[in-house]
Protein backbone atom coordinates (compact mmCIF):
# COMPACT_ATOMS: atom_id res chain seq x y z
CA UNK A 1 0.00 0.00 0.00
CA UNK A 2 2.97 2.62 1.19
CA UNK A 3 4.36 2.34 -2.51
CA UNK A 4 1.25 3.15 -4.30
CA UNK A 5 0.50 6.10 -2.11
CA UNK A 6 3.99 7.38 -2.97
CA UNK A 7 2.99 6.81 -6.58
CA UNK A 8 -0.13 8.14 -6.64
CA UNK A 9 1.23 11.63 -5.11
CA UNK A 10 4.35 11.54 -7.55
CA UNK A 11 1.82 11.05 -10.20
CA UNK A 12 -0.11 13.94 -8.69
CA UNK A 13 2.61 16.45 -8.62
CA UNK A 14 3.94 15.75 -12.27
CA UNK A 15 0.78 16.48 -13.62
CA UNK A 16 0.35 19.58 -11.87
CA UNK A 17 4.21 20.25 -12.53
CA UNK A 18 3.28 19.87 -16.66
CA UNK A 19 0.46 22.34 -16.29
CA UNK A 20 3.02 24.83 -14.65
CA UNK A 21 5.66 24.23 -17.30
CA UNK A 22 3.13 24.47 -20.01
CA UNK A 23 1.32 27.57 -18.85
CA UNK A 24 4.61 29.27 -17.98
CA UNK A 25 6.14 28.40 -21.31
CA UNK A 26 2.65 29.79 -23.29
CA UNK A 27 1.43 26.02 -24.61
CA UNK A 28 -1.45 27.18 -22.43
CA UNK A 29 -2.37 30.71 -22.88
CA UNK A 30 -3.20 32.95 -20.06
CA UNK A 31 -6.39 33.65 -20.82
CA UNK A 32 -7.48 29.99 -20.58
CA UNK A 33 -5.98 29.45 -17.30
CA UNK A 34 -2.96 30.70 -15.10
CA UNK A 35 -0.59 28.53 -13.80
CA UNK A 36 -1.72 26.25 -10.42
CA UNK A 37 1.31 28.38 -8.51
CA UNK A 38 -0.05 31.94 -9.19
CA UNK A 39 -3.84 29.53 -8.81
CA UNK A 40 -3.05 29.07 -4.79
CA UNK A 41 -1.07 32.67 -4.33
CA UNK A 42 -4.73 33.78 -5.77
CA UNK A 43 -6.43 31.51 -3.64
CA UNK A 44 -4.54 32.59 -0.31
CA UNK A 45 -5.29 36.39 -1.19
CA UNK A 46 -8.85 36.26 -1.73
CA UNK A 47 -9.54 34.18 1.32
CA UNK A 48 -7.32 36.74 3.41
CA UNK A 49 -9.26 39.51 1.66
CA UNK A 50 -12.61 38.10 3.23
CA UNK A 51 -14.62 38.24 0.52
CA UNK A 52 -15.77 35.03 -0.09
CA UNK A 53 -16.02 34.31 3.43
CA UNK A 54 -20.13 34.54 3.51
CA UNK A 55 -20.33 33.31 0.28
CA UNK A 56 -18.36 29.78 1.47
CA UNK A 57 -19.86 29.87 4.72
CA UNK A 58 -23.49 30.35 2.71
CA UNK A 59 -22.82 27.38 1.00
CA UNK A 60 -21.08 24.75 3.12
CA UNK A 61 -24.32 25.64 5.67
CA UNK A 62 -26.74 24.84 2.89
CA UNK A 63 -24.59 21.22 2.05
CA UNK A 64 -24.95 20.56 5.89
CA UNK A 65 -28.45 20.69 5.88
CA UNK A 66 -29.22 18.83 2.59
CA UNK A 67 -26.62 16.00 3.03
CA UNK A 68 -28.15 15.53 6.74
CA UNK A 69 -32.00 15.87 5.56
CA UNK A 70 -31.06 12.90 3.18
CA UNK A 71 -29.17 10.90 5.05
CA UNK A 72 -32.07 10.74 7.74
CA UNK A 73 -35.37 11.02 5.45
CA UNK A 74 -33.04 8.18 3.09
CA UNK A 75 -31.97 5.93 5.98
CA UNK A 76 -36.02 5.77 6.69
CA UNK A 77 -37.19 5.30 3.37
CA UNK A 78 -34.95 2.51 2.97
CA UNK A 79 -35.49 0.89 5.88
CA UNK A 80 -39.44 1.05 4.99
CA UNK A 81 -38.77 -0.29 1.43
CA UNK A 82 -36.49 -3.43 1.82
CA UNK A 83 -39.24 -4.08 4.58
CA UNK A 84 -40.92 -5.28 1.85
CA UNK A 85 -39.19 -7.01 -0.75
CA UNK A 86 -41.63 -6.90 -3.63
CA UNK A 87 -41.28 -3.14 -3.61
CA UNK A 88 -37.49 -3.07 -3.52
CA UNK A 89 -37.34 -4.96 -6.54
CA UNK A 90 -39.74 -3.12 -8.35
CA UNK A 91 -38.38 0.02 -7.88
CA UNK A 92 -34.42 -0.76 -8.17
CA UNK A 93 -34.49 0.15 -12.20
CA UNK A 94 -36.23 3.45 -11.39
CA UNK A 95 -33.01 4.34 -8.90
CA UNK A 96 -30.71 4.02 -11.71
CA UNK A 97 -33.05 6.35 -13.91
CA UNK A 98 -33.25 8.50 -11.43
CA UNK A 99 -29.59 9.69 -12.07
CA UNK A 100 -30.50 10.93 -15.91
CA UNK A 101 -33.33 13.18 -14.64
CA UNK A 102 -32.05 16.79 -14.39
CA UNK A 103 -33.00 17.50 -11.38
CA UNK A 104 -31.99 21.29 -11.78
CA UNK A 105 -34.96 21.53 -14.36
CA UNK A 106 -37.13 21.31 -11.18
CA UNK A 107 -35.31 24.94 -9.68
CA UNK A 108 -38.11 26.78 -10.58
CA UNK A 109 -41.08 24.70 -9.20
CA UNK A 110 -38.72 24.77 -6.29
CA UNK A 111 -38.52 28.24 -5.69
CA UNK A 112 -42.30 28.46 -6.78
CA UNK A 113 -43.39 26.44 -3.79
CA UNK A 114 -40.51 27.18 -1.48
CA UNK A 115 -39.89 30.92 -2.20
CA UNK A 116 -36.50 32.58 -3.52
CA UNK A 117 -33.96 32.73 -0.94
CA UNK A 118 -32.09 29.34 -0.15
CA UNK A 119 -34.28 26.13 0.56
CA UNK A 120 -34.66 25.50 -3.31
CA UNK A 121 -31.08 24.96 -3.60
CA UNK A 122 -30.88 22.86 -0.30
CA UNK A 123 -33.82 20.81 -1.77
CA UNK A 124 -32.16 20.10 -4.88
CA UNK A 125 -28.74 18.91 -2.91
CA UNK A 126 -31.37 16.77 -0.76
CA UNK A 127 -32.92 15.11 -4.01
CA UNK A 128 -29.67 14.57 -5.69
CA UNK A 129 -28.44 12.59 -2.04
CA UNK A 130 -31.55 11.07 -1.16
CA UNK A 131 -31.23 8.54 -3.80
CA UNK A 132 -28.12 7.26 -2.84
CA UNK A 133 -28.70 6.75 0.62
CA UNK A 134 -32.32 4.59 -0.11
CA UNK A 135 -30.39 2.79 -2.47
CA UNK A 136 -27.17 2.14 -0.22
CA UNK A 137 -29.70 1.14 2.93
CA UNK A 138 -31.10 -1.47 0.93
CA UNK A 139 -28.21 -3.36 0.26
CA UNK A 140 -27.40 -2.74 3.27
CA UNK A 141 -29.61 -4.28 4.93
CA UNK A 142 -30.04 -6.91 1.83
CA UNK A 143 -26.38 -8.32 3.69
CA UNK A 144 -27.62 -9.17 6.51
CA UNK A 145 -28.00 -12.99 6.77
CA UNK A 146 -30.92 -14.44 7.53
CA UNK A 147 -28.76 -16.25 10.36
CA UNK A 148 -28.43 -12.64 12.57
CA UNK A 149 -32.12 -12.52 12.27
CA UNK A 150 -32.31 -15.88 13.89
CA UNK A 151 -29.89 -14.53 16.51
CA UNK A 152 -31.99 -12.04 17.49
CA UNK A 153 -34.90 -13.33 17.43
CA UNK A 154 -33.76 -16.12 19.93
CA UNK A 155 -31.97 -14.03 22.17
CA UNK A 156 -35.83 -12.41 22.08
CA UNK A 157 -34.12 -8.62 21.33
CA UNK A 158 -36.90 -6.42 20.35
CA UNK A 159 -36.40 -4.70 17.06
CA UNK A 160 -34.48 -1.52 18.12
CA UNK A 161 -32.22 -3.67 20.58
CA UNK A 162 -30.93 -5.68 17.40
CA UNK A 163 -30.60 -2.81 15.20
CA UNK A 164 -28.60 -1.39 17.58
CA UNK A 165 -26.43 -4.92 18.78
CA UNK A 166 -26.47 -6.57 15.57
CA UNK A 167 -27.62 -5.04 12.21
CA UNK A 168 -25.80 -1.37 12.51
CA UNK A 169 -22.63 -3.01 13.41
CA UNK A 170 -22.85 -5.69 10.71
CA UNK A 171 -24.12 -3.01 7.97
CA UNK A 172 -21.92 -0.28 9.08
CA UNK A 173 -19.83 -0.26 5.93
CA UNK A 174 -22.27 -0.12 3.10
CA UNK A 175 -24.53 2.39 4.96
CA UNK A 176 -20.87 4.73 5.14
CA UNK A 177 -20.77 4.51 1.15
CA UNK A 178 -24.43 5.44 1.24
CA UNK A 179 -22.92 8.60 3.41
CA UNK A 180 -20.37 9.14 1.51
CA UNK A 181 -22.40 9.91 -1.42
CA UNK A 182 -24.77 11.90 0.07
CA UNK A 183 -21.73 14.35 1.02
CA UNK A 184 -20.87 14.37 -2.83
CA UNK A 185 -24.12 14.66 -4.17
CA UNK A 186 -25.31 17.13 -1.97
CA UNK A 187 -22.05 19.00 -2.99
CA UNK A 188 -22.71 18.73 -6.75
CA UNK A 189 -26.78 19.85 -6.17
CA UNK A 190 -26.31 22.64 -4.09
CA UNK A 191 -23.07 24.27 -6.09
CA UNK A 192 -25.12 23.21 -9.52
CA UNK A 193 -27.94 25.19 -8.03
CA UNK A 194 -26.07 27.81 -7.59
CA UNK A 195 -24.39 28.28 -10.31
CA UNK A 196 -28.30 28.09 -12.69
CA UNK A 197 -29.69 31.21 -10.37
CA UNK A 198 -28.52 32.43 -6.98
CA UNK A 199 -27.52 35.51 -5.68
CA UNK A 200 -25.38 34.28 -3.17
CA UNK A 201 -22.82 31.22 -2.96
CA UNK A 202 -19.52 30.19 -4.15
CA UNK A 203 -21.36 28.38 -7.25
CA UNK A 204 -22.70 31.86 -7.95
CA UNK A 205 -19.32 33.96 -7.21
CA UNK A 206 -17.29 31.48 -9.88
CA UNK A 207 -20.20 32.16 -12.84
CA UNK A 208 -19.73 36.16 -11.53
CA UNK A 209 -15.99 35.73 -12.02
CA UNK A 210 -16.63 33.56 -15.20
CA UNK A 211 -18.72 36.09 -17.19
CA UNK A 212 -16.49 39.00 -15.99
CA UNK A 213 -12.90 37.13 -17.46
CA UNK A 214 -11.70 37.42 -13.54
CA UNK A 215 -9.68 34.11 -13.78
CA UNK A 216 -7.21 35.36 -11.03
CA UNK A 217 -10.96 34.68 -9.05
CA UNK A 218 -12.57 31.95 -10.94
CA UNK A 219 -9.51 29.44 -10.46
CA UNK A 220 -8.99 29.81 -6.81
CA UNK A 221 -12.55 29.32 -6.16
CA UNK A 222 -12.90 26.23 -8.44
CA UNK A 223 -9.96 25.61 -7.02
CA UNK A 224 -11.28 25.88 -2.92
CA UNK A 225 -14.48 23.67 -4.31
CA UNK A 226 -12.38 21.36 -5.28
CA UNK A 227 -9.95 20.57 -2.46
CA UNK A 228 -13.07 21.03 0.21
CA UNK A 229 -15.16 18.84 -1.51
CA UNK A 230 -12.23 16.31 -2.22
CA UNK A 231 -11.00 16.44 1.39
CA UNK A 232 -14.38 15.41 2.80
CA UNK A 233 -14.50 12.57 0.53
CA UNK A 234 -11.59 11.32 1.20
CA UNK A 235 -12.25 11.81 5.35
CA UNK A 236 -15.34 9.66 4.55
CA UNK A 237 -13.68 7.21 2.65
CA UNK A 238 -10.78 6.63 4.87
CA UNK A 239 -13.59 6.38 7.45
CA UNK A 240 -15.22 3.47 5.29
CA UNK A 241 -12.26 1.86 4.75
CA UNK A 242 -11.59 1.71 8.31
CA UNK A 243 -15.38 0.40 8.90
CA UNK A 244 -14.81 -2.57 6.46
CA UNK A 245 -11.00 -3.28 7.63
CA UNK A 246 -12.02 -3.78 11.11
CA UNK A 247 -14.98 -6.09 9.80
CA UNK A 248 -12.86 -7.92 7.62
CA UNK A 249 -10.35 -8.90 11.22
CA UNK A 250 -13.24 -9.93 13.39
CA UNK B 1 -43.99 -11.18 -17.47
CA UNK B 2 -44.81 -10.01 -13.84
CA UNK B 3 -41.74 -7.28 -13.88
CA UNK B 4 -43.26 -5.61 -16.83
CA UNK B 5 -46.52 -5.28 -14.68
CA UNK B 6 -44.70 -4.08 -11.36
CA UNK B 7 -42.99 -1.51 -14.00
CA UNK B 8 -46.47 -0.58 -15.29
CA UNK B 9 -47.63 -0.48 -11.84
CA UNK B 10 -44.96 2.12 -10.62
CA UNK B 11 -45.25 4.39 -13.55
CA UNK B 12 -48.89 4.96 -13.03
CA UNK B 13 -48.40 5.84 -9.21
CA UNK B 14 -46.05 8.10 -10.34
CA UNK B 15 -48.81 9.43 -12.26
CA UNK B 16 -50.98 9.63 -9.70
CA UNK B 17 -48.29 11.38 -7.19
CA UNK B 18 -48.16 13.70 -9.69
CA UNK B 19 -51.66 14.88 -9.95
CA UNK B 20 -51.88 14.37 -6.13
CA UNK B 21 -49.39 16.82 -6.20
CA UNK B 22 -50.50 18.86 -9.01
CA UNK B 23 -53.94 19.59 -6.81
CA UNK B 24 -52.11 19.86 -3.22
CA UNK B 25 -49.69 22.71 -5.14
CA UNK B 26 -51.91 24.04 -7.63
CA UNK B 27 -51.41 25.98 -11.17
CA UNK B 28 -48.49 28.03 -9.89
CA UNK B 29 -45.45 25.77 -10.77
CA UNK B 30 -46.97 22.69 -11.98
CA UNK B 31 -49.05 21.19 -14.70
CA UNK B 32 -50.82 17.98 -14.03
CA UNK B 33 -49.66 14.49 -16.22
CA UNK B 34 -52.53 15.26 -19.04
CA UNK B 35 -51.78 18.56 -20.01
CA UNK B 36 -48.13 17.56 -20.39
CA UNK B 37 -48.23 15.17 -22.30
CA UNK B 38 -50.60 16.61 -24.34
CA UNK B 39 -47.52 19.68 -24.41
CA UNK B 40 -45.06 17.14 -25.29
CA UNK B 41 -46.96 15.66 -28.54
CA UNK B 42 -47.10 19.44 -29.49
CA UNK B 43 -43.62 20.14 -28.43
CA UNK B 44 -42.86 17.13 -30.64
CA UNK B 45 -44.62 18.56 -33.33
CA UNK B 46 -43.42 21.99 -33.18
CA UNK B 47 -40.86 23.51 -35.88
CA UNK B 48 -37.32 23.17 -35.21
CA UNK B 49 -37.96 20.72 -32.36
CA UNK B 50 -36.50 17.90 -34.40
CA UNK B 51 -33.62 19.89 -35.14
CA UNK B 52 -32.78 20.94 -31.76
CA UNK B 53 -33.15 16.48 -30.37
CA UNK B 54 -30.99 15.86 -33.14
CA UNK B 55 -28.80 17.99 -32.04
CA UNK B 56 -28.70 16.47 -28.61
CA UNK B 57 -28.71 12.67 -29.60
CA UNK B 58 -25.56 13.10 -31.94
CA UNK B 59 -23.59 14.86 -28.91
CA UNK B 60 -25.24 12.21 -26.21
CA UNK B 61 -23.82 9.22 -29.00
CA UNK B 62 -20.75 11.08 -29.18
CA UNK B 63 -20.22 11.78 -25.66
CA UNK B 64 -21.20 7.80 -24.80
CA UNK B 65 -19.34 6.63 -27.10
CA UNK B 66 -16.06 8.22 -25.98
CA UNK B 67 -17.23 7.74 -22.32
CA UNK B 68 -17.58 3.85 -23.22
CA UNK B 69 -14.58 3.12 -24.93
CA UNK B 70 -12.35 5.63 -22.85
CA UNK B 71 -13.80 3.93 -19.37
CA UNK B 72 -13.73 0.32 -20.62
CA UNK B 73 -10.14 0.48 -22.19
CA UNK B 74 -9.24 2.98 -18.42
CA UNK B 75 -10.86 -0.13 -16.61
CA UNK B 76 -8.88 -2.79 -18.26
CA UNK B 77 -5.45 -1.26 -18.33
CA UNK B 78 -5.93 -0.10 -14.18
CA UNK B 79 -7.86 -3.74 -13.60
CA UNK B 80 -4.81 -6.04 -15.02
CA UNK B 81 -2.16 -4.39 -13.37
CA UNK B 82 -2.81 -4.57 -8.96
CA UNK B 83 0.26 -1.49 -8.98
CA UNK B 84 -1.47 0.67 -11.36
CA UNK B 85 -5.19 -0.21 -9.83
CA UNK B 86 -3.95 0.56 -6.66
CA UNK B 87 -2.39 4.00 -7.61
CA UNK B 88 -5.84 5.00 -9.88
CA UNK B 89 -8.45 3.81 -7.91
CA UNK B 90 -8.50 6.40 -5.20
CA UNK B 91 -7.47 9.09 -7.87
CA UNK B 92 -11.28 8.19 -9.91
CA UNK B 93 -13.17 7.36 -6.82
CA UNK B 94 -12.06 11.29 -5.59
CA UNK B 95 -12.42 12.61 -9.28
CA UNK B 96 -15.71 10.70 -9.50
CA UNK B 97 -17.74 12.77 -6.26
CA UNK B 98 -16.52 16.13 -7.42
CA UNK B 99 -19.21 18.59 -8.26
CA UNK B 100 -18.07 18.69 -12.06
CA UNK B 101 -20.33 21.37 -12.83
CA UNK B 102 -17.36 23.66 -11.47
CA UNK B 103 -15.48 22.57 -14.09
CA UNK B 104 -17.44 23.96 -16.89
CA UNK B 105 -16.17 27.04 -17.12
CA UNK B 106 -12.61 25.41 -17.85
CA UNK B 107 -14.54 23.26 -20.47
CA UNK B 108 -16.05 26.35 -21.99
CA UNK B 109 -12.23 28.06 -22.55
CA UNK B 110 -10.72 24.64 -23.77
CA UNK B 111 -13.55 23.94 -26.38
CA UNK B 112 -15.55 27.18 -26.86
CA UNK B 113 -19.47 26.97 -27.27
CA UNK B 114 -21.17 24.14 -29.12
CA UNK B 115 -20.79 20.64 -29.95
CA UNK B 116 -17.35 19.86 -28.42
CA UNK B 117 -18.01 21.57 -25.11
CA UNK B 118 -21.18 19.11 -24.82
CA UNK B 119 -19.32 16.15 -25.98
CA UNK B 120 -16.77 17.01 -23.05
CA UNK B 121 -19.05 17.49 -20.65
CA UNK B 122 -20.97 14.39 -21.02
CA UNK B 123 -18.03 12.27 -21.61
CA UNK B 124 -16.37 13.23 -18.17
CA UNK B 125 -19.61 12.46 -16.27
CA UNK B 126 -19.85 9.10 -18.14
CA UNK B 127 -16.09 7.36 -17.77
CA UNK B 128 -15.69 7.44 -14.13
CA UNK B 129 -18.16 5.32 -13.29
CA UNK B 130 -17.71 3.03 -16.06
CA UNK B 131 -14.05 2.90 -15.70
CA UNK B 132 -14.50 2.23 -11.59
CA UNK B 133 -17.11 -0.71 -12.38
CA UNK B 134 -14.92 -2.55 -14.92
CA UNK B 135 -11.69 -2.02 -12.45
CA UNK B 136 -14.21 -3.74 -9.69
CA UNK B 137 -15.70 -6.02 -12.11
CA UNK B 138 -11.71 -7.78 -13.15
CA UNK B 139 -10.75 -7.49 -9.72
CA UNK B 140 -13.53 -9.80 -8.50
CA UNK B 141 -12.74 -12.13 -10.86
CA UNK B 142 -12.25 -15.86 -9.88
CA UNK B 143 -7.77 -15.87 -10.07
CA UNK B 144 -8.19 -19.55 -11.77
CA UNK B 145 -8.95 -17.56 -15.19
CA UNK B 146 -6.17 -15.28 -15.20
CA UNK B 147 -3.85 -18.95 -14.28
CA UNK B 148 -5.95 -20.76 -17.07
CA UNK B 149 -5.31 -18.01 -19.61
CA UNK B 150 -1.07 -18.32 -18.43
CA UNK B 151 -1.62 -22.30 -18.79
CA UNK B 152 -2.80 -21.64 -22.31
CA UNK B 153 -0.10 -19.26 -22.89
CA UNK B 154 -2.60 -16.54 -24.37
CA UNK B 155 -1.14 -13.12 -24.98
CA UNK B 156 -2.08 -10.47 -23.20
CA UNK B 157 -4.71 -8.94 -25.61
CA UNK B 158 -5.94 -12.77 -26.37
CA UNK B 159 -6.81 -13.40 -22.48
CA UNK B 160 -8.51 -9.68 -22.37
CA UNK B 161 -10.82 -10.69 -25.96
CA UNK B 162 -11.43 -14.80 -24.86
CA UNK B 163 -11.37 -14.68 -21.14
CA UNK B 164 -11.70 -11.59 -18.84
CA UNK B 165 -13.54 -9.50 -20.68
CA UNK B 166 -16.79 -12.37 -21.48
CA UNK B 167 -16.41 -12.96 -17.61
CA UNK B 168 -16.10 -9.28 -16.34
CA UNK B 169 -19.14 -8.43 -19.11
CA UNK B 170 -22.35 -8.29 -16.87
CA UNK B 171 -20.18 -6.77 -14.18
CA UNK B 172 -19.27 -4.09 -16.93
CA UNK B 173 -22.95 -3.56 -18.32
CA UNK B 174 -23.83 -2.79 -14.86
CA UNK B 175 -21.50 0.13 -14.74
CA UNK B 176 -22.28 1.08 -18.17
CA UNK B 177 -25.65 1.43 -17.14
CA UNK B 178 -25.09 3.94 -14.89
CA UNK B 179 -22.50 5.55 -17.36
CA UNK B 180 -25.54 5.20 -20.23
CA UNK B 181 -27.39 8.11 -17.41
CA UNK B 182 -24.56 9.93 -16.22
CA UNK B 183 -23.50 10.82 -19.22
CA UNK B 184 -26.83 11.84 -20.51
CA UNK B 185 -27.37 13.80 -17.43
CA UNK B 186 -23.67 15.37 -18.32
CA UNK B 187 -24.43 16.03 -21.95
CA UNK B 188 -27.77 18.24 -21.03
CA UNK B 189 -26.01 20.28 -18.18
CA UNK B 190 -23.46 20.91 -21.10
CA UNK B 191 -26.18 22.27 -22.80
CA UNK B 192 -27.70 24.01 -20.51
CA UNK B 193 -24.67 26.17 -20.21
CA UNK B 194 -22.73 26.07 -23.18
CA UNK B 195 -25.05 25.95 -26.15
CA UNK B 196 -27.44 27.82 -28.12
CA UNK B 197 -28.93 24.28 -29.70
CA UNK B 198 -30.26 21.20 -28.32
CA UNK B 199 -32.71 19.94 -25.50
CA UNK B 200 -30.53 21.31 -22.66
CA UNK B 201 -30.57 24.55 -23.93
CA UNK B 202 -34.57 25.03 -24.72
CA UNK B 203 -34.67 23.67 -20.81
CA UNK B 204 -32.72 26.31 -20.33
CA UNK B 205 -34.49 29.14 -22.11
CA UNK B 206 -37.80 27.80 -21.02
CA UNK B 207 -36.59 27.79 -17.28
CA UNK B 208 -35.60 31.50 -18.07
CA UNK B 209 -38.86 32.67 -19.42
CA UNK B 210 -40.37 30.60 -16.65
CA UNK B 211 -42.17 28.77 -19.06
CA UNK B 212 -43.90 26.20 -17.05
CA UNK B 213 -45.58 24.43 -19.89
CA UNK B 214 -42.51 23.98 -21.52
CA UNK B 215 -40.18 23.08 -18.56
CA UNK B 216 -42.67 20.14 -18.03
CA UNK B 217 -43.30 18.72 -21.00
CA UNK B 218 -39.55 18.91 -21.77
CA UNK B 219 -38.56 17.57 -18.64
CA UNK B 220 -41.78 14.86 -19.09
CA UNK B 221 -39.70 14.02 -22.47
CA UNK B 222 -36.24 13.49 -20.90
CA UNK B 223 -37.48 11.04 -17.84
CA UNK B 224 -39.55 9.54 -20.09
CA UNK B 225 -36.68 8.79 -22.04
CA UNK B 226 -33.98 8.16 -19.36
CA UNK B 227 -36.66 5.93 -17.70
CA UNK B 228 -37.44 3.92 -20.98
CA UNK B 229 -33.48 3.22 -21.89
CA UNK B 230 -32.74 2.22 -18.18
CA UNK B 231 -35.28 -0.39 -18.32
CA UNK B 232 -33.74 -1.65 -21.44
CA UNK B 233 -30.90 -1.63 -20.41
CA UNK B 234 -31.50 -3.81 -17.31
CA UNK B 235 -33.52 -6.30 -19.22
CA UNK B 236 -30.28 -6.88 -21.45
CA UNK B 237 -27.99 -6.72 -18.16
CA UNK B 238 -30.25 -9.38 -16.59
CA UNK B 239 -30.37 -11.53 -20.10
CA UNK B 240 -26.34 -11.25 -19.87
CA UNK B 241 -26.16 -12.15 -16.03
CA UNK B 242 -28.20 -15.08 -16.84
CA UNK B 243 -25.88 -16.18 -19.86
CA UNK B 244 -22.72 -16.34 -17.91
CA UNK B 245 -24.49 -18.28 -14.55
Amino acid sequence: MKPATALRLGLITLIVLILEILSRSGAISRFVAPPPSEIVVDLGRLLLSGRVQPAIGQTLGKITIACALAIAVGTLVGVVVQHFRAVADTLSPFFTAYYAVPIYAFYPMMIAIFGIGEAPQIVIGFMLAVVAVVVNTISALDRIPRVFRKTAAVYGMSTLEAARRIYLPHAGPYLATGVKLAVSYSFIGVIGAEFIMSRIGIGHEIVFAYNNFENQVMYPLILFVLLAAGTVNWVFYAWEKRLLSRRSRS
Amino acid sequence: MSSARNNLFVILSMFGVWQITYWAIGDLALRPPLDTIRNAWSLIGSEGFMAHLNETLQAFTFALAIAVTVGVALGFCLGMNRLAGEVGEPLLVSFYSLPKITLYPIVLLIFGIGMPSKVAFGAIHGIMPITIFTLGALRNLPPILGRTSKVLRLTRWQSVWTILFPAARPEIFTGLRLGFSLTLIGTLLGEMFASQRGIGFLLMQAIGLHDTDRIMALTFLIVGFAITASLMLLAINRHLRHGAA
